[in-house]
């Protein structure tokens, strides 16, 4: 985390001669510029650079020695960098965290392989990994249904999907072409394009509640977009109408977790907000509002309020007459 | 950093490493290339001092175990060598399996906090002999919030052990508090991430959500300061604090509807009305009680009591916004 830009070239250089060291057959600078993360342009650079270091003396039995054969490179001297220089704590926690991570999410790579990987990585990082790991990622873990979708996608076969629709409390069923599986802030997404809606869509797993490979190939419609995830999950269209919000205190949280627009300190209620939602889903909107229980008041569009509203007066009147009112 | 500089620390690297003598700076001075000659200036003397102690800094930082000391007794000054045994990474083989989990549980990282120290893992890894294939065929693209400016400092400050300072806003509160704690690691949890660590003027372990920071968290006093309890669980504290007590409830809804409520419910029956009687186990009730209540008149609470009032309560509040519309 310290620098990473000022250290990333020198973590690279101490690392070259070594990487070659590992592959003594040789290796195409293509692959090896894949490898480290760069262009060959600049691997190339970095090549040339550690043909003028060695040993003291510096003469030509001193400096480290490179045997470049058409696209390969190779290295014939070391000048004793044969080891990469070892974890750093920051490198260490994101190995190790990462790994952990992967051991909640049973259904995304094989448990035992991770196990022993994280055994390994944790005795190569020796005491960089030997603290309280000062991070922690805790997921969303789906294992059945994540271990189907992956199957799904391995395999490119397309999926047939009970999925739970909340904003229509409905169950629906259809099938999907899977096109990648997505974490996102801690939950999984399976992002398909669905032969029902003819669209590109998201499904959250804990809303699957049954899901099976089917025979046929998964045939997604050429030059599908994946989205973008640099703005979130929720993506609105920028087109979709507005709904205005004054958000009570209790209600802030809104702000934090949907993408909302205008927003405003505003007095009353005290120490409230108004946002601005774009959603082109008013049953989405309705459940909001009515699962916010009042703390949040509509100021647009009007009839929002009003279907609220209605709602709730038929709910009281049920309960009046359970009351014996 | 410029290519001079690069080509210098390498071949610092390389000399320390290849002595088991302390070499002293005048020595390394004398040798290395592309440090200020000595002329017998002063002038001289002090660039090759600046220029020497940066270099240092820098490989200290990278994690490069620089060590100072005497060789014998009759040395007048330290000198600096590298154990090579402190430098390397050791040995670490990984099975393409193992190789893969590795590959895959990097790519949490990918545009979240620690993409450089995971980038920084995967070359050293790949330097050390492993073949990781971040890219396998699995289309998986995981993503972790990434705005989140207050990571950084308090990430900081638990790997260091320093005690840290910043300004708290609950979403209940007007103003900002000002915490002071001992900073235990940092959570994410459910997509959101959080500082756990024990809040000294309490004298209690406490988690906040890093995005009700305000400014940016300050780090004060000593390094290893403090020492987190050693059996301490990050993601369990932050869970604890989400969780709470189980609550039975039981509520009466109409057939056909409820169908979100159904995936998790028990049935008990139907009612004497008709209705189909469900029982909902719950760590929040309250929560319980805003989702019951955007149900409207599908819905009604039969037990608890304190349930069924609080449904009734926010119906009352969401049946006056409409006069208000």
């Amino acid at each position: 985390m310290t620098g990473p830009a000022t250290n990333e070239r020198m973590t690279r250089l101490l690392s070259l001669v070594p990487y070659l060291t590992a592959r003594p057959g040789g290796v195409p600078l293509a692959e090896a510029a894949r490898d480290f993360g760069v262009p060959e342009r600049q691997l190339r650079r970095d090549l040339d650079l550690l043909w003028m270091c060695g040993l003291p003396g510096y003469g030509p039995g001193d400096l480290i020695d490179l045997a470049f054969e058409g696209d390969r490179v190779r290295v014939t001297f070391t000048a004793g960098m044969v080891r990469p220089l070892r974890l750093t704590t920051d490198e260490a926690v994101a190995l190790v965290v990462a790994l952990r991570t992967l051991l909640e999410l049973p259904g995304l790579a094989e448990q035992e392989a991770v196990s022993r990987a994280l055994a390994k990585v944790s005795a190569a990082a020796g005491h960089a990994a030997e603290r309280v790991t000062p991070v922690a990622l805790s997921v969303d873990a789906r294992e059945q249904s994540l271990a189907v979708v992956r199957r799904g996608l391995e395999q490119g076969r397309a999926l047939h999907l009970h999925y739970y629709v909340p904003t229509r409390d409905e169950r629906t069923e259809r099938t999907v072409d899977p096109l990648r599986l997505l974490l996102v802030d801690g939950r999984s997404y399976l992002e398909a394009w669905c032969r029902r809606a003819e669209g590109l869509r998201l499904f959250r797993l804990d809303r699957v509640d049954d899901v099976e490979v089917l025979d046929e190939p998964a045939a997604p419609p050429p030059g599908v977009h994946l989205r973008d995830l640099d703005n979130g999950i929720y993506q609105p269209e920028p087109g979709a109408p507005v709904v205005r919000l004054r958000l009570a205190r209790t209600a802030r949280w809104v702000a934090e977790y949907y993408p909302v627009e205008d927003v405003r300190e505003v007095d009353d209620p005290p120490g409230g907000l108004a946002v601005a939602l774009r959603t082109g889903d008013l049953a989405w909107a309705r459940r909001l509002v009515a699962s916010l229980g009042g703390a949040a008041g509509v100021e647009e569009p009007a009839e929002l309020a009003g279907a609220v509203a209605a709602d709730a007066r038929a709910a009281l009147a049920r309960y009046g007459e359970q009351a014996g009112a | 950093m410029s290519a001079k500089r690069a080509e210098r620390l390498v071949n610092l690297v390389i000399a320390l490493l290849g002595t088991r003598q302390y070499v002293t700076a005048a020595r390394i001075r004398a040798t290395v290339p592309g440090y200020e000659p000595d002329d017998g200036t002063a002038r001289a003397d002090e660039a090759f001092k600046r220029m020497f102690e940066r270099d240092k800094a820098e490989l200290r930082e990278m994690g490069v175990p620089l060590e100072t000391g005497r060789t014998s007794v009759f040395d007048t000054e330290d000198g600096y060598r590298i154990a090579r045994a402190d430098y390397e990474l050791p040995e670490i083989t990984l099975t393409g399996e193992e190789a893969a989990a590795v590959g895959l549980a990097l790519r949490l990282w990918e545009s979240a906090q620690l993409a450089g120290a995971a980038q920084s893992a995967l070359v050293k890894l790949r330097a050390a002999g492993v073949d990781v294939d971040p890219a396998r065929a699995l289309p998986v693209q995981p993503r972790l919030d990434s705005d989140e400016p207050a990571f950084e400092p308090c990430y900081t400050a638990a790997r260091d052990r320093r005690v840290l300072t910043f300004d708290y806003r609950r979403p209940d509160e007007d103003a900002p508090a000002r915490r002071r704690v001992q900073p235990w690691g940092v959570v994410a949890w459910h997509g959101r991430w959080y500082l756990v660590g024990l809040d000294l003027d309490r004298q209690a372990p406490r988690v906040f959500r890093l995005s009700r920071v305000v400014g940016t968290p300050r780090a004060g006093g000593p390094e290893g300061a403090f020492e987190p309890p050693a059996d301490v669980d990050l993601s369990a504290l932050v869970a604890r604090q989400a969780g709470g007590e189980e609550h039975l409830v039981v509520v009466r809804a109409r057939p056909g509807t409820a169908v979100g409520l159904r995936r998790w419910a028990t049935p008990l029956g139907a009612g004497p009305d008709g209705d189909d009687r469900l029982q909902l186990r719950t760590t929040e009730p309250w929560r319980l009680a805003d989702q019951l209540a955007a149900y409207g008149p599908d819905v009604v609470v039969e037990s608890p009591q304190a349930v069924r009032a609080a449904v009734v309560e926010r119906l009352t509040r969401l049946a006056a916004m409409g006069e208000q519309a």
